[in-house]
């Protein structure tokens, strides 16, 4: 197995995007970690809470002392640094929930087939009929304010696109001979996927579930710009996008007066988008079969 | 060579659903296997020929219970084991293996072969995990490749080679009775006689029972001691190897046998050309299942169909005029060189 994984490092690294997406997930990931030294919190409090630095409530434009400006009474690059653990966090803990909770449904569904599979998969086209934003704006509404209702929300109408793909992997995989062998061993159900199917149909799953991270963040962006979400003065991109709102138009004859509003926490986010999706893609042709020399 | 009887199948159905429509309702039944009923005695090779589509690697995989049996009874070793639940199965399952037809489908590309050999002694706590690896070793060696292959993935080995995985994998077991689906279809020639013999030398060392699957007459010939030749789910003979080469009864086994090419370019053999296809075993003909093809058909066939009948010691067939049919050779006064 060594030999064929550096294979696939190798490819992976002689494909420039991928290398893009790669150095950027890591440029996000040493912002992420290195906060509390690159935009370290005034006081005790919770650190993720943005501090207000200001009593007008007029943006500032940046200066050497808010070097990314100052948005509702709160400096921009203090909440674009800690709103990046923010990121992370939302989207790894719904991608990996998600996505867990889609490779039980599928494969359970996938395997066993008949009965089975058909009510799991009826319980998923239910959640799938529902438009994705609008169910998690209603559910995180319900749920109430905070970030971890967000993440229920999303977690609840995300885990179907896995589920889904999981279960028409595993379709495959189960008439393969080596299953049947399996069986004719002696092997229990359980291993059989655990061993034989889940293997060989998860690639797609997890390239996937890198896709989907930074589409998520950007779910859970626009549900903090709605306000619903991170509660008021919390360090989320989304959030600082929220402060925006009214100050977007510019002021008369002057319509990128506020730019830096905007531009800072709009960049971070795409950047983290397009990293997730770089990767994703250069995973997808790394693990393409017919790409395989 | 013991001649207990090591598997005996009853009156086996297997029928599979079509299903159609949104609320998925069945609309026919594919007979693949429809009452199938014979014997394996312990030591002997028996080989189900047939042609493609006639339900024999059904009739195999049933057999192993990978796929549920619609109706009938089989018995292993005098115990039935048609209705056992699958936890009482597993013991069982370690003396009943299976070959695999294709070599490149039947190991798991993620597992190395050393894990894929080890499995089956893992599920059924044979030898400790220490012993189990110089075990692999040991049966690696057996079927011809080397010991340190154990670590290596199957994408690294060619058919033949795989195939060889496959056979260890299931003799790892110690089973008793294999059954080889077309174990040697998709070989080139050299590779499918060293395969065979391999397969021949292992059934001496281990004293195993071989239920050989092939669709291939020169190959059931070379390795089989009796031979069970199916036609569209139903068994039409069971013949002796010797008898049913030289003497085939039925008119399909005659037109079967009748296609082998014979190594003797004196000799020349009458080939029976069928004529159409295989039916569909969906809605299978009435009366007597080969009658739109047989060249010696009469009334009754159409409507009656003709039960398996013990006509000598050890010889069954499926027709009401066995033997009208015979095989042709007629040997040539040849030109000499």
């Amino acid at each position: 197995m060594k030999r064929e994984t550096r294979r696939l490092l190798k490819k992976f690294f002689s494909n420039f995007s991928a290398c893009l997406g790669f150095v950027l997930l890591v440029f996000f990931f040493i912002v992420a970690v290195g906060a509390p030294y690159i935009a370290p919190p005034k006081s005790a409090r919770d650190p993720y809470m943005m501090p207000i630095v200001t009593w007008s409530s007029n943006p500032l434009p940046p200066s050497p002392e808010h070097p990314f400006g100052v948005a509702g009474k709160r400096d921009i690059f203090y909440g674009v640094v800690w709103g990046t653990r923010t990121a992370f966090r939302i989207g790894i803990i719904v991608t990996v929930v998600s996505t867990l909770i889609g490779l039980a449904v599928g494969s359970i569904a996938g395997y066993f087939g008949k009965l089975v599979d058909e009510i799991l998969m009826r319980i998923t086209d239910i959640f799938m009929a529902i438009p994705f934003l609008v169910a998690a704006i209603v559910l995180a509404t319900i749920l109430g304010a905070g970030l971890d209702k967000v993440i229920i929300a999303l977690i609840v109408f995300s885990w179907m696109y896995s589920a889904r793909l999981v279960r028409g992997n595993i379709l495959q995989v189960k008439e393969e001979q080596f299953v049947m062998a399996a069986r004719a061993l002696g092997v229990s159900d359980f291993m059989i996927i655990l061993r034989h199917v889940l293997p060989n149909s998860i690639f797609p799953v997890l390239i996937q579930a890198s896709m989907r991270m930074g589409s998520l963040v950007i779910t859970a962006a626009a549900l903090s710009f709605l306000g619903i979400g991170a509660p008021q003065g919390y360090a989320d991109w989304g959030a600082l996008l929220n402060y925006a709102r009214n100050w977007m138009m510019g002021s008369q004859g002057e319509a990128l007066r506020y730019w830096y509003m905007t531009v800072f926490p709009g960049v971070a986010m795409v950047l983290f988008v397009l990293a997730w999706n770089l990767v994703g893609d250069a995973l997808r042709d790394v693990f393409d079969p017919r790409l395989r020399m | 060579m013991s001649s207990a009887v090591i598997l005996k199948v009853e009156n086996l159905k297997k029928y599979f659903p079509i299903r159609a429509g949104v609320f998925r309702k069945v609309i026919a039944w594919v007979k693949a296997v429809d009452g199938v009923s014979f014997e394996v005695l312990g030591g002997e090779s028996l080989g189900i020929v047939g042609e493609s589509g006639c339900g024999k690697s059904t009739l195999g995989m049933t057999i192993l219970r990978l796929y549920e049996p619609t109706e009938g009874k089989i018995f292993f070793n005098g115990q039935e084991i048609s209705g056992l639940p699958f936890a009482r199965l597993r013991p069982i399952r370690k003396d009943m293996q299976m070959i695999f037809q294709d070599p490149f489908s039947s190991l798991n590309p993620r597992m190395s072969i050393g894990a894929i050999i080890e499995e089956g002694m893992a599920v059924h706590g044979m030898y400790s995990p220490r012993e189990r690896s110089s075990k692999v070793q040991e049966i690696l060696e057996r079927v011809g490749l080397s010991g340190n292959y154990a670590r290596r993935y199957p994408h690294e080995f060619s058919g033949g080679q795989r195939q060889r995985i496959g056979i260890a994998r299931a003799i790892a077991l110690c089973p008793r009775l294999i059954i080889a689906d077309e174990a040697v279809s998709s070989l080139d020639v050299s590779i499918r006689s060293q395969i065979l013999n391999l397969m021949s030398e292992l059934k001496e060392e281990y004293n195993l029972t071989y239920l050989f699957i092939s669709h291939d007459l020169a190959v059931v010939k070379q390795i089989c001691d009796r031979v069970l030749v199916m036609y569209l789910g139903k068994i039409v003979e069971i013949a002796g190897k010797k008898d049913l080469f030289s003497r085939p009864l039925h008119p399909y086994t005659v037109a079967l046998v009748s296609a082998v090419p014979v190594p003797d370019p004196d000799y020349k053999v009458d080939r029976i050309i069928l004529k159409g296809d295989v039916p569909s075993p969906i809605n299978p003909p009435s009366g007597c299942r080969f009658h739109p093809r047989c060249p010696v058909v009469q009334d009754i066939c159409r409507e009656v169909e003709p039960s398996l009948r013990e006509i000598q010691e050890g010889r069954w067939v499926a027709c009401h005029f066995p033997g009208s049919l015979g095989l042709k050779r007629t040997k040539e006064v040849g030109v000499e060189c």
